[in-house]
């Protein structure tokens, strides 16, 4: 018996971002473009997608949702009559905090692809784990809410680093908040130096036009966000 | 609390080349932007190698600084805090990672029996 050092040299999450090209592949042959989106619990991400996922013009919307159990999100998506699959990572997955490629690969048979122009992937509530695990998305989206506090760029920046648009959500509630939003705007720049951000409200509507605008883009091929 | 999946994607990747051999230690690269804490991910993989071929091996960890480079004024410097702006000319838009998002199994240490090492 004697010892070898075997140099490797490979990224430990190669493996995932591999099936997440296949995946990708998967989508682009299907003509759907996909959204990875994401945020910490209670952020509002079910509640900013019950405002466009119905009535986005010309895109067809369809939402993977991601939940550790349960599907109260997807029952609330479903109700507005769009296709909605639920993905819960508890009984296959030993109740994982996020998804991953494989996760969301298990999921495509069940995927309506020929019906839908732009899969929404819901992902499991979590500003840490999500961020590091690519599922064969054209694009990342995050929601940050104003109650969570300005700090949050610097606390995450793998997550806040790790998206294309930055949806500032619950802006009704600033007048109740001592949040201050230019001190979380100056916060976001400095991890993710002009990233696009839209503030919104679930709650008034505020900004939703805009957040539906910035969806249909990826939805239609039109001047896609890189 | 993402170790506990980062060490499920060690020891996967650590699996996939160990070819069966019994592993008995692991280096890994990890850059500081990853955010890893170092004795939770050793906790972790601990206890996710477990039934593997990795069941047992010490986990290395060499941590590599978060440096930034900017291509305005090619300055490059490290960073302790997620401030991608540079300190020179106070560009933003043209700030590149130079280092510090790795996430690499450098190297393992495997243990050969004399039958397969003479084949």
């Amino acid at each position: 018996m004697h010892r070898t050092k075997v140099r490797i040299v490979e990224e430990a999450l190669d493996a995932n971002n591999t099936i997440a090209q296949a995946n990708r592949a998967d989508f682009d042959r299907a003509g759907v473009r996909v959204v990875n989106f994401m945020s910490a619990p209670g952020a509002g991400k079910t509640a900013l997608l019950e405002h466009v996922v119905a009535d986005t013009p010309g895109v067809r919307i369809g939402v993977l949702e991601g939940d550790v159990q349960g599907s109260m999100d997807a029952d609330r998506l479903a109700a507005l009559h769009v296709p909605v699959t639920q993905l819960n990572t508890d009984p296959s997955f030993g109740g994982e905090c996020h998804l991953d490629a494989n996760m969301v690969r298990s999921a495509l048979p069940e995927l309506p692809l020929a019906e839908i122009d732009l899969l929404v992937i819901e992902n499991v509530g979590n500003l840490v784990c999500p961020a590091e695990f690519r599922v064969g998305e054209d694009a990342r989206i995050m929601v940050s809410a104003v109650s969570e506090g300005e700090e949050k760029p610097l606390k995450y920046p793998l997550m806040f680093r790790a998206c294309e648009l930055v949806l500032i959500n619950k802006i009704d509630l600033l007048p109740h908040l001592d949040f201050d939003l230019d001190r979380f705007l100056y916060n976001l720049d400095a991890v993710h130096p002009g990233v696009e951000r839209i503030t919104v409200s679930a709650k008034t509507g505020e900004g939703i036009e805009e957040w539906r605008d910035w969806l249909a883009r990826v939805g239609s091929r039109v001047e896609a966000p890189a | 609390m993402h170790e506990l999946s980062l060490s499920g994607a060690i020891v996967n990747t650590v699996v996939k080349h160990a070819a069966g051999r019994p592993v008995s230690v692991v280096s890994m690269r990890i850059g500081a932007l990853r955010q890893v804490v170092p004795d939770t991910l050793e906790f972790y993989f601990g206890f996710v190698s477990k039934g593997t071929v990795c069941e047992g091996a010490r986990l290395e960890q060499e941590l590599i600084p978060a440096r930034l480079r900017c291509a305005t004024c090619e300055r490059e410097w490290e960073i302790a805090l997620p401030i991608f702006m540079c300190p020179g000319c106070g560009s933003a838009g043209r700030v590149e990672v130079a280092s510090g998002e790795e996430f690499e199994v450098e190297s393992i240490e495997v243990e050969e029996t004399e039958c397969i090492a003479q084949r």
